[in-house]
């Protein structure tokens, strides 16, 4: 493989793919340990409603609106949740399941009936992401990455990821204490003046910001491997949070490289050609890295 | 002109104690559902005193205390400490949780369960520095737990994770200590290990308020009782309050006749 | 301004349509491919809300989430292995028995990860369902790089699709979802004792293991026939929905089971139906918006466990209260520190507008504080246990006592208080 080849076609896809995966594992840590680790799942089926009701409302297919539309959407369902458990004192569970479901639901049904069949908008796009497409024109070779005229040629999603990594990076640096103590022990963070609510709310947006800038480079559902796979596998890797968090980046960076590897060149090197889906690779290789440390981890096991 | 006019005196004087109290509780209401589990309790903690809330299951004890701290929304009711709302006076508070309110498989190491009380100190981004540690090690070597530093929280025994508590709570400094069933289900060394460090807190001024079931250790640990069964029932010394009768109200005819006799015995 | 809105193709068809055609459909005349499935989704419905409400009862209802993501790599292997051994790929029987394969080994996984690894079940059930999907997004992949795959048409079970359906293949699945149903029969009554109280199932000489198995069996054969009406991804909605849904109307396990297969049953007939008259509206979806209808309404009126009754509730609730403290107060002449309490006693006319107690307000004090007296001695005393059990700060002491008790009570107040010995 040489530069001239990869860096156009397979740089960008390979680090949109680690972007991806990285702001999705940071916040995952917490969900994990919150037992919140569904509301991933919740989150990244309402994107889809989220982007049909911004086209009809924009009328146009265009990044932003859709961005505020599933932006829009993750925070209807993260309140409706809330609402539905609070007000008709339902589990958690049950509770999500209601609401992306119906959401869901009212995605598709929007999507089937209106006139966005004329677009390149559907349901298939939307939950598998089309990763591959995402190259780099502009790139002759290694020279371009320092080349100002080819760079501004880069698919947009590489920057865009990149940001958003860089937000919820910050997020989870700044409020670390708070988020650490409160997820280990509510009660006393209260009574040390922390807001656990609001708290509470900004790790689940900063987690749906993290999935809807993720969606239409990986999709929707496979966002939820990123969520979880790499800190669950990280916590039976180590029983201090700050290493968890560190494993969970590595693995999240291991999957996303070998998914996107394995997709692109796993059917020529068994004799076969064409290409299979980068997303749902990367996401079961993060599944295969669950797997074997579910198996040989050191921390697999609880202490008793 | 008002009622407040009207009982002028009473309540200069219960505002005097208000102020003064580290811990002041009026009209105190709360209800999960349609069942009050704490209802109408007004209670005045005496400073420098361990005052032990006693009462039977479900009687409201850790509802009072987690409502008083805010941590859960009373229907009714107001706290005080140290005649601030206790939003204003932080600092001056440590709350020990019930052991069994969190999840020990948590990742993380008793030191840095310590180190969770030092947030007042270090805040969002502060820089955790030398003496930061040590004073943790030193609150960690006050319950006898010093060797444990880097073990994982959930290989503890109960004992051991209810010492770390109460170190972590020792890390706060504070001038009113308020513990939810601290000896619930810790074996006879740690029981005299935290009593111990709660009446030297007491003999260092503090004010130390334990929600606990043992009536028969209260003449034994405590100065001040204050009994409830969903409202107040008696409150003030040992001595004066922890009677039979008193005791027979609280826990109406649960309280089995075997208990009492060696309630008597205890309080004789 | 309203044109740069464009008006969705399904309104115009609804405006042009006759009405007569949803009639025809409920009325199960639009064909008889139609009627097999609107009758499929109805006894489908009613099999999933009677089996999901075990689940839900044990508060597990998003296993099933991860059961239906993991029938998508089972689909596209069945595929694969049956255009290799020669056929076309499309036997639905064989699509659905992969289905079954892989799902079974989703909920193997996560089992597994919940028991044998520190992991939580919600994480075990992301992991399984996010990697299982992805897996079978890739062997879809590869499907479409098959020259047999152009037109596998497997993309309609993800959102199930009823239209232009085989008529063997209607019939299969209402055949299925008949079973189905039979089966959730067949296992309620160990299932409800099992989902109300584990333990006492297992005392009762109960397998509650082997309950556990035929209650993730119910909720696999609901999710493989669901697979071709509603679509993998909205199956769950219907072992979710109708459950929570009935569980609105009734505090009794085996009305919970009846309500909720109602409620699917009705979720899916009416869905199903609404599907057949409109063209293009893919079934899943509507079945699941019909359910969500159904569930809505529930939350909002439903009495006692409703939002508008238990809001009513609440409030009263919190007048009751503080009412009752600013009488004590008063009786005490201790004072109010909380304005709703003020409020409160001046609206009833116990207080006047200045703040000095009124007649009525001063009786209902005594009164008050008369009763908090009698509730003291009834707590003290052990033969009125029964009484004293009830006893909330609240409930009106004529309530539990008949008035010969209360005069006992009177009785002793009046006299210098005895200590018991």
């Amino acid at each position: 493989m040489t530069g001239s080849e990869f860096v156009p076609l397979s740089l960008p896809p390979s680090l949109i793919g680690i972007c991806v995966a990285v702001a999705c594992a940071l916040p995952g840590n917490f969900l994990v340990l919150r037992r919140q680790a569904l509301i991933g799942d919740a989150i990244s089926h309402v994107v889809l409603p989220g982007i049909v009701v911004a086209f009809l409302i924009s009328g146009v297919v265009a990044k932003l609106p859709m961005l505020l539309g599933a932006a829009g959407a993750a925070v209807v369902a993260v309140a409706a949740i809330e609402l539905i458990r609070r007000l008709g004192k339902i589990e958690p569970g049950a509770a999500m399941g209601v609401v992306f479901t119906t959401m869901f639901a009212g995605g598709v049904l929007l999507l089937e009936k209106s006139d966005t069949s004329s677009v390149h908008l559907d349901v298939e796009h939307a939950l598998f992401g089309n990763l591959e497409s995402l190259i780099w024109l502009d790139a002759t070779g290694w020279s371009s990455v320092f080349d100002i005229d080819a760079l501004a040629g880069l698919p947009v999603e590489l920057p865009r990821m990149a940001i958003t990594l860089i937000g919820v990076a910050l997020f989870i640096a700044i409020f670390w204490r708070p988020l650490k103590i409160s997820t280990f022990d509510e009660g006393f963070a209260r009574t040390m003046g922390m807001r656990t609510g609001p708290l509470g709310l900004a790790l689940v947006i900063v987690s749906a910001i993290a999935a809807v800038a993720a969606f239409d480079a990986v999709g929707s559902i496979i966002v939820i491997a990123m969520f979880i796979c790499p800190p669950a596998a990280a916590r039976l890797m180590t029983n201090r949070l700050e290493t968890q968090v560190a494993w969970s980046v590595a693995f999240a960076i291991l999957a996303a490289i070998s998914g996107y590897m394995i997709a692109g060149y796993g059917p020529l090197w068994i004799g076969f050609h064409g290409s299979v889906s980068a997303a749902g690779m990367i996401a079961t290789m993060s599944g295969v890295i669950l797997g074997i440390a579910a198996v040989k981890g050191p921390h697999r096991q609880r202490a008793t | 002109m008002s009622i407040e006019l009207a009982t002028l005196n009473g309540q200069s004087a219960d505002r005097a104690a208000r102020d003064q109290s580290p811990l002041a509780i009026r009209g105190m209401t709360v209800s999960y559902g349609q069942k009050p589990a704490v209802f109408s309790v007004d209670m005045t903690v005496r400073p420098g005193a361990m005052t032990a809330i006693i009462g039977p299951n479900g009687a409201g004890k850790s509802t009072l205390l987690k409502a008083a701290l805010g941590i859960i929304t009373p229907l009714a009711g107001t706290s005080t400490v140290f005649g601030k709302t206790v939003a204003r006076q932080r600092d001056w508070i440590a709350y020990v949780p019930q052991r069994a309110s969190v999840d020990w498989d948590f990742p993380t190491r008793v030191i840095d369960v310590v180190m969770m009380g030092l947030y007042a100190q270090l805040g969002l981004l502060g820089r955790v520095r030398a003496h930061h540690r040590a004073q943790a090690l030193d609150c960690l070597a006050r319950v006898g737990m010093q060797d444990f530093a880097t073990r994982q929280i959930g290989q503890l025994s109960g004992g051991q994770q209810q010492r770390v508590f109460l170190a972590r709570a020792l890390a706060q400094q504070a001038d009113l200590y308020l513990l939810d069933e601290p000896f619930a289900g810790v074996d006879a060394a740690t029981e005299k290990a935290i009593i111990d460090v709660l009446k030297s807190l007491r003999d260092a001024g503090k004010t130390v308020v334990a929600v606990h079931h043992d009536l028969s250790t209260v003449a034994e640990y405590f100065d001040d009782v204050f009994l409830i069964n969903t409202q107040a029932v008696a409150a003030g010394p040992v001595a004066d309050v922890f009677t039979q009768e008193n005791l027979q109200a609280t826990y109406g005819g649960r309280l089995a006749g075997a208990q009492m006799d060696s309630l008597s015995a205890a309080t004789a | 301004m309203v044109g740069a809105w464009p008006v969705p193709r399904w309104i115009r068809s609804l405006q042009r349509r006759p009405k007569p055609v949803l009639f025809d459909a409920l009325t199960l005349q639009l064909g008889y491919n139609a009627t097999l499935v609107t009758i499929g989704a109805t006894l489908l419905g009613m099999a999933a809300g009677v089996g999901g409400t075990f689940l839900f009862l044990r508060k597990r209802a998003l296993v099933s989430d991860a059961i239906s993501h993991a029938t998508l790599p089972g689909i596209g292997l069945a595929f694969i292995i049956m255009v290799a051994l020669g056929g076309d790929g499309r036997s639905l029987i064989g699509l659905l028995g992969g289905a079954a394969v892989s799902a079974g080994l989703g909920l193997l996984c996560v089992s597994w990860l919940s028991t044998r690894t520190r992991l939580a079940e919600d994480a075990a059930i992301g992991a399984v369902l996010s990697v299982f999907f992805g897996f079978g997004v890739v062997v879809l992949t590869i499907i479409q790089t098959m020259n047999a795959g152009r037109q596998a048409g497997l993309e309609g079970f993800l959102l199930g699709s009823t239209a232009g359906m085989l008529r063997s293949d209607a019939a299969i699945l209402a055949g299925a979802a008949a079973l189905t149903l039979a089966l959730v029969l067949l296992l309620r009554r160990p299932l409800t004792l099992a989902a109300f109280d584990p333990e006492y199932a297992t005392a009762s000489g109960q397998n509650v293991t082997r309950n556990d198995l035929a209650m993730m069996g119910i909720v696999l054969a609901v999710t493989v026939v669901g697979l071709k009406i509603v679509g993998l991804i909205l199956i769950v909605a219907l072992l979710i929905i109708p459950p929570v849904t009935a569980r609105f109307w009734t505090e009794r396990t085996d009305h919970v089971v009846l309500i909720s297969g109602i409620a699917g049953g009705v979720s899916g007939y009416v869905g199903a139906a609404i599907s057949a008259a409109i063209p293009d509206v893919p079934t899943g979806p509507i079945i699941v918006l019909v359910g969500f209808a159904l569930f809505a309404l529930s939350l909002l009126l439903a009495p006692r466990r409703g939002v508008m009754s238990s809001f009513l509730r609440h409030r009263s609730f919190q007048r009751r209260v503080h009412l009752r403290q600013g009488l004590l107060a008063m009786a005490q002449s201790q004072p109010i520190y909380e304005g709703l309490t003020l409020r409160l006693l001046r609206r009833a006319d116990l207080v006047r507008p200045d703040g000095v107690p009124t007649n009525s307000g001063q009786a209902r004090a005594a009164k008050a504080m008369l009763d908090e007296a009698r509730w003291s001695i009834v707590r003290g005393d052990q033969s009125y246990e029964a009484a004293a059990a009830l006893y909330d700060g609240l409930t009106d002491i004529e309530t539990l006592l008949t008035p010969d008790q209360i005069t006992e009570i009177d009785g002793r107040l009046a006299a210098p208080s005895e200590v018991p010995a």
